[in-house]
């Protein structure tokens, strides 16, 4: 398969596909909602990678590397791949695959061409401690299947930057390890975005999960340009105990340049309780696939209608929290009456409510 | 209320309400402060004990006091030797109970303390439902015991079996012997009471500070809600209700039990038809002994049960006939409640590393085992047991009446214990010498000075403290039974000079709610809440179950979250404040509030009640006769 949209089963394979399509594969096939999309497969990677002896000229180029290369030479060999690579276009059938895939994509969200946006889904058999992560470009609102296959293609040269070169010399790879697959999924038009962490980042508690949001995408949270709205649930019962509203001066609606947000939305809560609580339940779903606290990134999409323009954009474990060991109250080698002497001569039940901490 | 120390008044700086001067002398000299105890009393935290007592009580009401604590004392001290408490110490101030936690400092007695505990209280975890087992025929015995005491009338004669038997003594001996014996009754069901509630706290608290520390962030009620019984006997007076309105669904009586008759007037009414009968029958089958259940906590003398006062409970039926009949379900679907509480555990314990999950099961275990005694021992004591007692002591006070001694029975209640002792000697030697009572005339005159004192006692609240608050509040009692915490501490002392809009208590139960408040002193005017109305009241009992059908909120005075109150307010889904220490005080009737179940905070909105006048039929409750 040359590609294969989310919803394919086939899709939740990481070999087939990398790691970051077969997460967006699998949270479609749980019914976690993400923004509509598929992926180019690492099959397609190595069929351009076939075409007129780029292997070949590849592997020489890196052979006169020799062993530790400097940074310069790394640059080199970039410049080297990167002029040849530049020159050959992606194969007949793999070009012609993307177009039906984009059109059906474009189809189904019923506009003409559909602004997508195209990122690498990496992966390296064998190396699950390397995560690419920062690696690659990700470049939004493209348009247009000519756009999309050029794209693409920068998507294959990027893997021979010499960034990514020395970060494989450092890993011990070598680039063929490394299987290019892309994602291709529509952008999000985020009315708001944020992230959710099912724990209280702050106390660690697991009973809770917490949200901060601002309007436009997700940048402005992450970056820390805004005071977000912040939201706290109780996991169990979903009830939202804690609403923040934040001061959220300005927001990014493209992408690129951030924009003032006018008086009037600056200080007013960005997500309804409904909303909150739907994105703390996949949240919770989530969790339980994934057996572990985890720090989620998500949009409302304003593209989409109501009730199904939640969207989750990135999910990863949680790792502050989670890497700590947890104690139980008692000493589990002490006897229950020791346990129940401490606990009535301690200072018992003032412990905060939900509104005085977090 | 506050000077430059933070503190609240010494007992020697409290006003005595107009009317209620010479108070003191009414009460056994331990109970009242004095200069002689002044300078213990001043170094010690006072809170009112109004959950108890929300009136100012009657002399002879004040035996409550001494059991109670008598029993907190005895097993928090003597018995099972609590490491870092001893007992509550107990004052009566202008008429109210106060109550103080002793603690024990001492490094070196609290290990001493705590071997005693454990290995006496490890006793009792291990053999819990046995030990439990033992504890309820012990009550039944008591109760039963109770029930068999008589005070036969004083005669021209002793009766022919005085001789034919040949006894040797008299008859009126027993007025004497069954008077110290109903006292001595009641005090060792005060024993009974505290011998498993101190250890299922403890079993209770350990599992609430697992939770704490594993949750940092976990509310009190999501605690409760995993440990709670479903199916306990507290719902059982109030589930007898809901039944009560079904079967006259069934039986087509919705008319006549929802038309507000007299309870003298229905039963005329039901005894016509076939139907009527059936349902009299089955009413009548239930009262004993699920009727014999105070509307409030059974502490006073002049409270009515379910029995003696049927218009409470046929009130209640009323209102679930009414909902039946408009279509609602009213059952109490235990079997979704019970499913809740296990998914809420389940998805708890989902969240624990195995080694946590370990110790979850095995405290929520004990928890579990012992929360039973918590939910059900009110049942027994102060419903049951306190049911005889007082029944008894009427009697008594009946009796006297026909001894000539006293003119109306309630007077006797005006005397306490001591005194009403003296009285049955002088009572007794007299009629058996042949003189008329020597002290008719002392004591009718006491009485008749003691009425219009008690009267003001009662027409005003109580403060909620006395004295130097601690820096924390640690006592197990005062937090978690009556919701005396650090916080509520500090907002009794800044409310004196903060926001007179906002009374701040402890969250009973979720949900926010805005409404008129309805100001209820006793059960007695519970008939006067209307359907919508946010509930107000110096404590909530359980038996006020049907009231929560109408009431769209509920405000307290006094309790914690694990106040008999707090917990079917849960139940039933009703918001819920309570532990506000000034509600019934600072509200009026008619008045607009917005309740806040998640924060406990009430928010006046309106300073002033709206001029709707059948609003403000009463907002006192206390008739000033009383």
């Amino acid at each position: 398969m040359l590609t294969l949209e989310f919803n394919d089963p086939q899709c939740s394979d990481t070999s087939l596909v990398g790691g970051k399509a077969a997460s967006l594969a699998q949270m479609t096939a749980q019914g976690l909602p993400v923004a509509p999309g598929f992926a180019v497969t690492a099959d397609s990677y190595h069929r351009y990678l076939a075409e007129d002896g780029l292997q070949q000229h590849i592997d020489k180029v890196l052979g006169d590397l020799g062993t530790n290369p400097s940074q310069v030479q790394f640059d080199e060999a970039e410049r080297l791949i990167g002029e040849r690579l530049m020159e050959v276009p992606l194969p007949q059938d793999v070009a012609l695959a993307i177009e039906e895939a984009y059109t059906k994509l474009s189809n189904d969200c019923q506009v003409a061409d559909v602004a997508v946006a195209v990122r690498s889904s990496a992966t390296a058999e064998d190396s699950v401690d390397a995560s690419f992560a920062g690696e690659f470009e990700t470049w939004v609102d493209i348009v247009g299947i000519e756009d999309v296959i050029a794209h693409v293609h920068k998507c294959y040269v990027s893997v021979f930057t010499g960034r990514v070169l020395s970060y494989l010399a450092e890993k011990k790879m070598h680039p063929q390890q490394l299987e290019m697959a892309v994602v291709i999924q529509k952008t999000v038009r985020a009315r708001a975005a944020g992230v959710m962490f099912t724990l209280s980042p702050t106390s660690g508690d697991r009973s809770r999960i917490v949200l901060e949001a601002s309007w436009g995408l997700g940048l402005s949270v992450v970056g820390g340009e805004v005071t977000p709205d912040r939201f706290m649930l109780e996991k169990i019962t979903l009830e939202v105990v804690l609403r923040e509203t934040g001061h959220k001066h300005i927001e990014y609606r493209r992408g690129d340049a951030p924009q003032p947000v006018p008086a009037d939305r600056q200080d007013v809560l960005c997500l309804s309780d409904e909303e909150v609580v739907e994105l703390a339940r996949f949240g919770k779903r989530l969790e339980q696939i994934h057996g572990s606290a985890q720090d989620i990134e998500f949009a409302v999409d304003e593209e989409l209608p109501e009730g199904k323009n939640l969207v989750l954009l990135q999910c990863r474990p949680e790792t502050v929290w989670s890497n700590i060991e947890r104690k139980p109250a008692f000493d589990t080698g002490a006897s229950m009456m020791s346990w129940i002497t401490s606990s009535i001569s301690g200072g018992t039940g003032t412990a905060p409510t939900d509104t005085h901490s977090h | 209320m506050t000077n430059e120390v933070n503190r609240f008044p010494f007992f020697h700086e409290a006003e005595v309400p107009a009317g209620g001067e010479g108070w003191e002398s009414m009460y056994p000299y331990y109970l009242v402060p004095g200069a002689e105890t002044r300078e213990h009393e001043d170094k010690q935290f006072w809170f009112a004990d109004t959950m108890h007592w929300s009136r100012g009580c009657h002399p002879f009401d004040s035996i409550g006091a001494e059991a109670v604590y008598l029993g907190v004392g005895t097993f928090s001290t003597r018995i099972f030797a609590l490491p870092v408490s001893l007992g509550l110490d107990v004052r009566v101030v202008n008429g109210y109970v106060y109550i103080s936690p002793l603690a024990v400092t001492d490094p070196a007695r609290i290990a001493e303390r705590a071997e005693v505990f454990q290995k006496r209280a490890g006793y009792y975890y291990q053999n819990w439902d046995e030990l439990y087992g033992k504890w309820k025929t012990k009550m039944e015995g008591a109760i039963e015991s109770l029930r068999t005491i008589t005070f036969p009338a004083l005669t021209e004669y002793d009766p022919d079996e005085v001789v034919l038997e040949a006894r040797g003594r008299s008859d009126a001996m027993a007025v004497i012997e069954n008077y110290h014996r109903m006292t001595d009754e009641f005090f060792a069901i005060w024993q009974y009471h505290f011998e498993f509630l101190n250890l299922g706290y403890g079993g209770y608290i350990t599992f609430f500070q697992f939770c704490k520390q594993a949750f940092p962030l976990i509310s009190e009620q999501s605690i409760s809600r995993m440990v709670a019984g479903v199916d306990v006997l507290a719902f059982r007076p109030d589930d007898e209700l809901r039944k009560l309105a079904a079967r006259a669904n069934e039986l087509g009586l919705v008319p006549e039990v929802t038309a507000g008759h007299s309870s003298d007037e229905l039963r005329e009414l039901l005894e016509q038809s076939e139907n009527g009968r059936t349902w009299l029958a089955e009413f009548n089958a239930v009262r004993t002994p699920w009727f014999d259940y105070f509307t409030e906590y059974g502490f006073t003398h002049d409270q009515e049960t379910w029995n003696s006062d049927l218009s409470v409970p046929l009130q209640g039926i009323a209102r679930y006939a009414a909902k039946i009949a408009n279509g609602e379900d009213i059952a109490r679907p235990i079997k979704r409640l019970r499913e809740e509480r296990d998914e809420i555990v389940t998805e708890y314990r989902a969240l624990l590393t195995p080694v946590e999950a370990t110790q979850f099961d095995e405290l929520l275990g004990l928890a579990r085992k012992v929360f039973p005694y918590i939910e059900e021992h009110n049942i027994y004591v102060e419903h049951w047991a306190h049911n005889v007692f007082w029944e008894k002591s009427r009697e008594l006070s009946r009796f006297l009446v026909a001894a000539g001694f006293l003119a109306q029975a309630d007077d006797m209640f005006y005397l306490n214990r001591f005194e009403l002792d003296t009285v049955l000697a002088d009572v007794v030697q007299s009629w058996a010498i042949g003189v008329e009572p020597r002290g008719k005339a002392r004591w009718g005159a006491e009485i008749e000075r003691r009425k219009p004192i008690v009267a003001a006692l009662q027409a005003v609240t109580a403060p909620p403290a006395y004295g130097i608050p601690p820096e924390q509040v640690t006592d197990p009692f005062a937090v978690m039974n009556y919701g005396v915490t650090t916080e509520r501490v500090a907002d009794w002392l800044g409310s004196a000079d903060g926001d007179e809009n906002v009374l701040s208590g402890i969250p009973g139960s979720l949900g926010i709610v805005e409404g008129k408040v309805r100001v209820l002193r006793s059960e007695k005017d519970l008939a006067q809440l209307q359907p919508g109305e946010i509930l107000v009241a110096p404590i909530t009992a359980p038996s006020w179950a049907a009231a929560f059908a109408v009431a769209t909120g509920v405000i307290t005075d006094i309790g914690g979250m694990m106040c008999h109150a707090a917990i079917v307010c849960r139940e039933y889904g009703i918001p819920a404040v309570v532990g506000t220490g000034f509600a019934t005080a600072r509200l009026k009737t008619g008045q607009r509030v917005r309740l806040d179940g998640k924060t406990g905070k009430v928010l006046v909105l309106d300073a002033e009640p709206a001029g709707d006048p059948a609003a403000i039929t009463d907002d006192s409750g206390i008739p000033a006769t009383r």
